[in-house]
């Protein structure tokens, strides 16, 4: 920075790209005062620090009540889960090292609980998914009236639980009592006990799920949706593309990340359904011989009902690993996907 | 009888009288008032100093707040009145389940008259379940309990066993007389050290309701006094009947409503049923259930029931549409149940006759915490609320059969007559009932045991399991759920 220059493009406004006029030049810097000096040192110490700290102070919130309501109870339990405990005597904790995990290994009504919430699971999450995949796509077009059916898909999600729930007990009730059956009867096929039997059972509950979830979905696709730039459709059409050449060929991968991110939701929603399951059959037992016993009310059944806290724990941190199996299965997944598409993660 | 002293007690000679504003009386009531509100608003676990600055506000609040809308009224000796001499302004906080009737027939009300010091409120969750999880935790770490909580027939072996030390011993109260409970009500709430720690509300001496209408169309008798001489031999006699009832009665009706309520009929019967006297765990080897099962299963694979769960919403269903023609086990709160779900449909086709074997379904207590803060008030509450006469008066506005032999045998109470049921005498019924009911040894996973088994006998009437292999469930769900 020389003299020659400085009459030379001066910034237009003050705090523009270009240097400070009246910052003194390298090296003709006036001898300190080293009074000065050490208050513009402390200044410029904390403004690093404010830059540097700051941040966490404003993060400290979350993660003292995450450290509270989060974390400790996920090291209680853990502990807990290698202990015989009483819920009625939660304090008295006797060692039992990892008896409850490896009892369970034997157990027939986790391994029945596990396969159920898969079952669920499945039968849940894809129809689910794939439904809200096509509804964004309706909605997507442009319509009359498109903000009232974006608010109508999503007044499930935001119904109470237990009142769809009941509502759905009595649709699927047995013999000539359900509404399902009733309708079946009219088209002369014999009611279905829905509630008995394993899959008619695991069923009911997905429906109730996916009831639930879809409209959720479905914005969120509409949302991604609608962040996919329009010339991508334009070119594609001059291409001669079809609507569903469109679909398959710019939006669905346009929406990769958007579905991976619901699967992942969906998937940890699955594996803690509980509420569904429970107010269906109207207790924690998930049917007379659990066949809809998902490993979340199996856990309650455990610890609440038959009151063994330790064992309980246990199914709980299983639960917990199990999520992080599934978290790191779809990551290696999102990295494979990336990678064979030659996207950047 | 003990509480008879707190029903005559009379507090603060103003209360009964009606006043001019002027009066100190209504000032003492705002007061009164103020502090209910604090109270209201306030954890119960505050400490001691916190309530008294707390009861303090609330006295200046009322202060101000008369000076100020009542301004002509004096405000003499208010202070010096209501504090230090045992009538001290108590608010005592009942928890409850359900409707349990204490407020619905106005008992809270009446006892806030006759102590004008205590005001009463109530914390009722509506599913049992939900309240026994709460207070099982809440009693574990011996916080957040009320001044009294009740406690539901199943879950009374776990408080006299596991949790019995959380709980008053109300023998140590020499005002409370627990001699007019039947014995093995209080049997039950005994623990092993000899503590008494709850008192009996209601108690469920079965009968067998059943259809007239249906009975009449099957060519049975339909008087009720037949109806139990044709019953009179015992459950084989009842089974019997059934299979009568299948072969000429209406089309699309079954006998009975469910193979577990026939279980429950029979295994109640019984003073050894899920535990032996040594308290051990001993429902594969009793008489009782294999009887039970016996019956149970005989009723299933005779098509006699309807195979519906019981009190779920399918059952509630079959009950107002009149699917099926008798419950074998009918307690005395079962009939406002019908009532309830069988609607104006069901009045006077509904009876009620004598069961061959009388048992009891069902009842609660009432028992008072350690942790709680005003023990001796909430122990004299406990003992008014479950008195003779308060008991009696839960029968005839609830329906829920007094626990008290004495109440038992009160006029309103012995004459009392259900005009739903065809008038029956209800309270001859359930006394004559009561009187047979035997002493069952209940354990600490007596509600587990019976669900188990009545959830094995829904899985063998909807999936048709042979009886062995439904046993075979029950047996290996049961070891699991009990196992530590």
């Amino acid at each position: 920075m020389t003299t020659e220059h400085r009459q030379a493009a001066p910034p237009g406004t003050p705090g523009g790209a270009a240097p400070r006029l009246d910052k003194p030049p390298h090296g003709e810097a006036p001898a300190p005062d080293p009074k000065e000096a050490r208050r513009q040192a402390r200044r410029s110490r904390r403004y690093r620090w404010d830059i540097k700290y700051s941040p966490y102070g404003f993060i400290a919130p979350f993660f003292l009540f995450f450290a509270a309501f989060g974390l400790f109870p996920l090291l209680y339990t853990g502990w807990s889960s290698l202990h015989q405990v009483n819920l009625n005597n939660p304090n008295d904790l006797e060692w039992v090292g990892f008896e409850n995990f490896t009892r369970l290994w034997d157990d027939e009504f986790f391994w029945n609980a596990l396969a159920n919430t898969f079952t669920i699971g499945i039968i849940s999450t894809v129809p689910q998914l794939a439904m809200a995949l096509g509804l964004a796509h309706l909605l997507n077009y442009r319509m009359r009236g498109s903000m009232f059916f974006r608010v109508a898909i999503l007044t499930p999600y935001a119904t109470s639980i237990a009142a769809a729930t009941l509502v759905f007990v009595m649709l699927f009730g047995q013999g000539d009592y359900g509404v399902i059956n009733w309708g079946l009867g009219l088209v002369g096929i014999d009611g279905v006990s829905w509630e008995a039997g394993d899959w008619s059972s695991q069923l009911a509950v997905s429906t109730i799920v996916i009831w639930r979830w879809t409209g959720y979905n479905t914005l969120i696709y509409l949302a991604a949706m609608q962040a996919i730039p329009n010339d991508l459709y334009e070119s594609a059409s001059l291409d001669g593309a079809s609507r569903w050449q469109q679909f398959v060929h710019v939006t669905l991968p346009a929406l990769r990340p958007t579905i991976l991110f619901t699967v992942v939701v969906s998937t940890i929603g699955a594996t803690q359904l509980f509420g569904e399951p429970m107010l269906f059959g109207g207790d924690e037992s998930g049917g007379a011989q659990g066949q809809y016993q998902t490993l979340g009310l199996y856990m309650y059944e455990t610890g609440w009902t038959n009151r063994h806290l330790g064992r309980a724990a246990a199914i709980a941190w299983t639960m917990f690993l199990l999520l992080i199996v599934i978290g790191l299965l779809y990551a290696f997944i999102t990295r494979w996907v990336g990678r064979s598409t030659g996207e950047e993660e | 009888m003990a509480v008879k002293p707190y029903r005559t007690r009379t507090f603060r000679a103003q209360a009964p009288i009606p006043t001019c504003r002027n009066h100190p009386a209504g000032k003492a009531t705002s007061v009164r008032q103020e502090d209910d509100h604090v109270m209201r608003n306030t954890p119960r676990t505050t400490l001691r100093s916190r309530r008294r600055a707390g009861r303090a506000l609330a006295v200046g609040m009322a202060a101000v707040m008369s000076t100020a809308l009542l301004g002509a009224c004096s405000s003499d000796d208010d202070s010096d009145g209501d504090g230090g001499n045992g009538d001290e302004e108590i608010t005592l906080r009942v928890g409850v389940f359900g409707q349990f009737g204490f407020e619905e027939s106005g008992l809270y009300d009446e006892y806030m008259e006759l102590n004008p010091h205590i005001t009463i409120e109530q914390d009722s969750i509506t599913d049992n379940g939900d309240y026994i999880t709460q207070l099982r935790t809440r009693l574990s770490q011996n916080s957040g309990l009320l001044d009294i909580q009740a406690i539901e027939i199943g879950n009374i072996a776990e408080m006299t066993t596991e949790l019995s030390d959380r709980w008053v011993d109300f023998n140590e109260y020499p005002d409370v007389d627990a001699s007019h409970f039947v014995e093995w009500k209080n049997q039950q709430a005994t623990d092993p050290d000899g503590r008494l720690i709850g008192l009996g509300t209601d108690i469920g001496p079965t009968g067998i309701c059943y259809r007239t209408d249906f009975f009449e169309q099957a060519g049975l008798p339909t008087d009720r006094d037949e109806v139990t001489e044709l019953f009179a031999g015992g459950w084989e006699d009842y089974l019997a009947v059934g299979d009568q009832f299948a072969a000429e009665g209406p089309e699309g009706v079954a006998f009975l409503d469910s193979a577990g309520g026939m279980f429950n009929a029979v295994v109640s019967g019984y003073e050894e049923r899920y535990y032996n006297a040594e308290g051990e765990i001993a429902y594969e080897d009793t008489e009782a259930v294999a009887t039970g099962w016996e019956l149970a299963t005989q009723a299933a694979e005779a098509g006699l029931s309807s195979g519906l769960e019981q009190f779920q919403p399918d059952w509630n269903q079959a009950m107002a549409n009149g699917d099926f023609a008798t419950l074998p086990s009918c307690p005395a709160w079962m009939l406002g149940y019908i009532q309830s779900q069988a609607g104006e449909g069901g009045e006077d086709v509904w009876d009620v006759a004598q069961s061959p074997v009388p048992s009891n379904w069902g009842g609660a207590f009432v028992g008072v915490p350690e942790a709680g803060e005003n023990k001796d008030e909430a122990v004299a509450l406990a003992a008014w609320l479950t008195a003779p006469e308060q008991l009696a008066k839960l029968f005839t506005e609830r329906g829920s059969y007094p626990s008290s032999a004495e109440a038992q045998q009160l006029p309103e109470v012995l004459e009392a007559t259900h005009d739903y049921f065809n008038d029956a005498p209800i309270g001859q019924i359930f006394s004559q009932a009561a009187a047979d009911v035997p002493t069952t040894v209940i354990g600490p996973y007596d509600q587990q045991i019976q669900e188990g088994i009545t959830d094995g006998l829904l899985a063998l009437e909807q999936n048709d399991l042979s009886p062995d292999d439904a046993w075979d469930d029950v047996v290996s769900a049961l070891d699991n759920a009990v196992a530590e």
